[in-house]
């Protein structure tokens, strides 16, 4: 059915023309107009973007939706598409998130509304192209082209201190980038003609990431190590790892509510996601590496307890949850480095579940920012009472975000901890504490939010949520009970690359195959492993 | 030395621009002040004129091509690339300068004469094949250049740009025409051809290597490279701004391109002695340059220690000539930074109210709400100067880095990649000024040439960025021998 279209480009470069759109044809004093331009071509790109869900094979190997042009070719470039079940999930939230986005800034948007919206949009084009992406060149132009948008609307649209969170988001990413380049300089030497003494394959010159995964997994260990940290840098500065994210709280802080949204939900899984498509498959013998490992296992645990420390002492709610994403990434991390199929594919799902929980909590603070303008815990309390369709979708959420069962972040912790487990005891132990924290923050904050006397004058007046913000929140709860309820069909999507990442790993403590075979077999995968 | 017949076809485009600047001069005396622009228009088209002559001369059959004048100088693809490149430096120059001339209390005739004169030396100095013609054609440039920098002479600030370019030009010439005569005194020979050969058999000899590092300081004056960069700041700030523009462009264009040939035809056998300079001060000006610009508040002064910075990348193809990228990759970068620079330098134009003194940061504040469009133009060059893809900038710095890294200099890469990310904190500067101060002043519009020069570096900047294809295969027909 979809062989024949190009469905990549077209969900991707649906938001661009949206921008031109608005640029071009949209006078800047419509404003309504400009929001119902944005709200239509995003929600056709959700639309677009959902026939990849149900035409996606999944049991079928490789990349599907494949699309292949020439672009550069006396450096190699291609244009090159192609989505395995990982990415495909990622945009899929990445496409549900740009609506939620667009749809939330109606009233918290008052002033620039053109260049907002288009920059909204052409950041909703460049997320879902590096995602896309198979072509590492290409994907090196995503992911920096990216940073732009990104900067200006936390620049123009962000909080007191947006003009230094803007420039520090800029340079912390671009800088741990920039090393990401030299790897990529170094691969494509490595595939063709090699330098610095190192023999190259002597194939012509390609980036195609298929390729040159072949080629760099055949390295020799220490060149691996030191791709593997020029690859690390970019990522780890993008999830964030511990010690690289403090540009994170800043950022999440000062963007406006769409902007902090996106961040959590989508951006922070581009450095995720280059764990899972790059590190792991091209330097498997460096990941695999005693001391390697154990590097990224210590600063995933330290991330997990340390973020979810410092959550427990913020004031200002946006914070908190900012550095809430700091714990909840360690735990990613954890699974991804656990290196085996729980691991892997419970991460790949928590990188959806902190999309969805984290994303709804920063919506949820957008909305008393907007009527109260103050972030600040003590502020409030008491809110349960005044505005009690929020509290509930705020206790929802946060009670997704700590884990609770039959909500998503269950499943995809309990999967990413039987993995650790599986691996040690002591990563599981450690990891489990940030989950007793992670619910410490945030029952704390709810305490205090909502319970108590509705003593501040100031929020006794106080509207509860609209039917838009209830819109923008509903998709986010039904998925959140969707997945925490019958999360098989995201875990067969996620089986087959996550079975080869595995393999490419050589995973040991369970062999994928047999595991597969147990995820296939059980109703609800993860739970009935050992 | 013989001549041939041959020699006057091949020499025709420079032949025809020097009597081009000369006519300008004689209209000049004729002209009134009001009647100026005209000149201006005549000599853009004299230029574009003396590219169809270019063309025409490349298209030629290739018994004409070889050695001209018994190979003082050599009409090969390198020498093209960088005869089209200057002229179009030469196009933008005056496209920026028009408005800007006619409003100075100066005569404007002098002023396109002078840069039609500078034309002249470069497009010889470019396909220079012997030493002491690089050297007459390098100083027939800087003699005019001299004079254009001091073209306010009733401002202090630029008769001391004027000046000082001229004092430490003099120097590094001087020092330039010493390490040739050592060159020579060893050699007995100036021919870049000839001296490949000769050296190519004979021991290595200290004063032989001094002789060329001491070329090559004097070239590294020329593009400004520290530590021979002092000049830079001062003359960029003191200059009028068009020629700003033009001396961050157009001679050190011709510089890189004598530097590249000189080293690449006559000196590669002691790579090893010139290699590690070259690494050091290309080191040194990605470091300093980015640093020094990181300080400063005058958007000259700040593009003028960027220029600095993006020498020092520059070098990094210097020294990865031998690679498949290397020389390649110069052109590459040289041409996207003739678009982004100069395309940067025509906002700063844009933008300037009082002719020509320097401007600050500040003034770029609230562009985006009296002109969007300008505001999103000059963030393409910035975002191309800072090697953000999808830009020309970026495909250029691909180069170059690819090109060092192959020649075994991954701690040069890394020092790249990191200034690079550096340079984006200052560049951004302007970007935030733009973008996120308010408004300082009226709506307002270029002039139509103005405008034209800027539509013609944001379309370079782009089209390289973007689909780069057709543009890398031509400048690979004029990258010599690499492949």
């Amino acid at each position: 059915m979809l062989s024949n279209i190009p469905i990549l480009s077209i969900v991707a470069y649906v938001p661009l023309l949206g921008a031109l759109a608005i640029i071009f044809f949209v006078p800047r004093e419509k404003a309504q107009t400009i929001k119902s331009v944005a709200t239509a071509f995003a929600v056709i790109d959700f639309l677009l973007s959902l026939p990849l869900w149900i035409a996606f094979d999944r049991g079928r190997e490789g990349y599907q939706f494949v699309e292949r042009a020439s672009w550069i070719p006396s450096l190699g470039v291609e244009y090159h598409f192609g989505v395995d079940g990982i990415s495909l999930i990622l945009i899929l939230l990445t496409t549900l998130m740009g609506v939620i986005a667009i749809v939330c800034s109606y009233s918290a948007i008052s002033e620039r509304l053109k260049e907002y919206y288009v920059l909204l949009l052409l950041l909703q084009t460049f997320m879902i192209g590096t995602f896309c992406c198979l072509d590492l060149f290409l994907f090196y132009v995503f992911w920096e082209v990216m940073l732009v948008p990104m900067y200006f609307l936390i620049g123009v649209w962000g909080g007191e201190r947006r003009l230094y969170a803007a420039i520090k988001f800029f340079l912390y990413t671009l800088a741990g980038s920039v090393l990401m380049l030299l790897g990529i300089i170094a691969l494509y030497f490595l595939n063709t003609t090699g330098f610095l003494g190192y023999h190259g394959a002597g194939n012509p010159a390609t980036f195609s990431i298929e390729k040159l995964t072949a080629v760099a997994a055949g390295l020799p260990v220490d060149l691996q190590i030191w791709l593997f940290f020029a690859f690390f840098l970019g990522f780890a500065i993008k999830v964030p790892m511990f010690p690289f994210h403090t540009w994170l709280p800043d950022a999440h802080t000062e963007a406006p509510t769409a902007g902090s949204v996106i961040l959590a939900a989508v951006l922070l899984k581009m450095g995720t996601y280059g764990f899972v498509r790059f590190s792991l498959p091209m330097f498997p013998e460096a990941v695999k590496t005693p001391w390697v490992l154990k590097t990224m296992i210590a600063l995933a645990i330290i991330g997990i307890v340390y973020g979810a420390m410092v959550t427990l002492v913020q004031k200002d709610m946006k914070r908190l949850i900012a550095y809430s994403s700091v714990s909840h990434l360690g735990f990613v991390m954890l699974g991804i480095f656990a290196l085996n199929m729980a691991g892997i594919q419970g991460s790949i799902l928590q990188m959806v579940n902190h999309g969805i929980s984290t994303g709804a909590l920063f919506l949820l603070v957008g909305v008393v920012y907007e009527r109260r303008h103050t972030r600040m815990i003590s502020e409030y309390g008491g809110l349960a009472k005044q505005m009690p369709l929020y509290a509930t979708y705020f206790l929802v959420m946060a009670l997704s975000s700590m884990g609770l069962p039959v909500l998503n972040g269950f499943i995809g912790e309990f999967s990413i901890l039987q993995g650790a487990f599986a691996r040690s005891f002591w990563w599981a132990f450690f990891a489990a504490t940030g989950i007793v924290l992670g619910a410490a923050y945030l029952l704390w904050l709810y305490q205090r939010v909502f319970f108590g006397e509705l003593s501040n004058p100031a929020n006794q007046k106080l509207q509860d949520l609209t039917l838009r913000e209830q819109l923008t929140l509903a998709p986010l709860v039904i998925l959140a009970f969707w997945i925490g309820l019958y999360p098989r069909p995201i875990f067969d999507l996620l089986r087959v690359p996550s079975e080869r990442i595995v393999t490419a790993v050589g995973g040991k403590t369970m062999t994928a195959p047999a595991y597969a075979a147990r995820v296939a077999a059980a109703p609800s995968a993860p739970r009935t492993a050992p | 030395m013989t001549f041939r017949g041959a020699d006057w076809f091949l020499l025709s485009p420079e032949l025809f621009l020097t009597a081009a600047a000369l006519l300008v001069l004689g209209l000049a005396t004729a002209m009134r002040k009001a009647h100026e622009e005209f000149l201006g228009y005549l000599s853009i088209l004299f230029v574009v004129l003396t590219g169809a002559l270019l063309a025409f001369v490349a298209a030629a059959p290739p018994r004409h091509a070889g050695p001209i004048l018994g190979g003082m100088f050599v009409a090969d693809n390198f020498a093209l690339f960088f005869q089209f490149t200057i002229l179009l430096s030469l196009v933008l120059t005056i496209l920026a300068s028009m408005r800007f001339v006619a409003a100075a209390p100066y005569p404007g005739g002098e002023y396109y004469a002078l840069l039609l004169l500078t034309g002249v030396g470069m497009l010889f100095m470019v396909s220079g094949n012997n030493l002491i013609s690089i050297y007459v054609a390098l100083e027939t440039m800087a003699l005019a250049s001299y004079v254009l920098a001091g073209y306010f002479k009733g401002e202090t600030k630029s008769t001391e740009a004027a000046l000082k370019y001229f004092v430490l030009g003099a120097f590094s010439s001087g020092v330039l025409l010493y390490g040739l005569s050592l060159v020579y005194g060893i050699a007995g020979q100036l021919g870049l051809p000839e001296l490949a050969k000769l050296l190519a058999g004979t021991p290595r000899s200290n004063l032989l290597v001094l002789g060329i590092l001491l070329l090559l300081a004097g070239l590294l004056f020329k593009i400004a490279a520290v530590p021979f960069h002092f000049w830079t700041p001062d003359v960029y700030e003191g200059a009028p701004t068009p020629i700003t523009a033009f001396f961050s462009v157009g001679p050190k264009l011709a510089a890189y391109a004598v530097l590249a040939r000189v080293f690449y035809v006559a000196f590669p056998r002691f790579h090893a002695d010139w290699g590690l300079i070259v690494a050091l001060v290309s080191a040194a000006t990605m470091i300093w340059g980015n640093v020094a610009a990181l300080m400063q508040t005058n958007v000259k002064r700040l593009f003028a220690y960027s220029s600095i910075a993006h020498a020092g990348y520059a070098l990094l193809g210097v020294l990865g000539f031998r690679t498949a990228f290397g020389l390649w990759g110069i052109l590459v970068y040289l041409l996207a930074y003739t678009f982004m620079n100069f395309g940067a330098f025509a906002l700063v134009i844009f933008l300037e109210s009082r002719g020509y003194a320097a401007e600050s940061v500040s003034d770029f504040n609230g562009l985006a709400r009296r002109n969007m469009t300008a505001a999103v133009v000059m963030l393409v060059f910035l975002l191309s100067l800072a090697g953000i893809p999808p830009t020309a900038g970026f495909i250029g710095k691909y180069y170059l880095f690819a090109a060092a890294l192959k020649a075994g200099y991954p701690w040069l890469v890394v020092l790249g990649l990191l200034t690079s990310a550096i340079s984006l904190f200052y560049y951004f500067r302007i970007a935030a000024a733009m973008f996120f101060s308010e408004a300082a002043g009226a709506k307002f519009r270029a002039s139509d040439a103005l405008t034209a020069a800027v539509v013609i570096c944001a379309a370079g900047t782009l089209i390289v960025g973007i689909a780069p294809e057709k543009v890398l295969q031509v400048l690979r027909a004029c990258t010599p021998g690499a492949y």
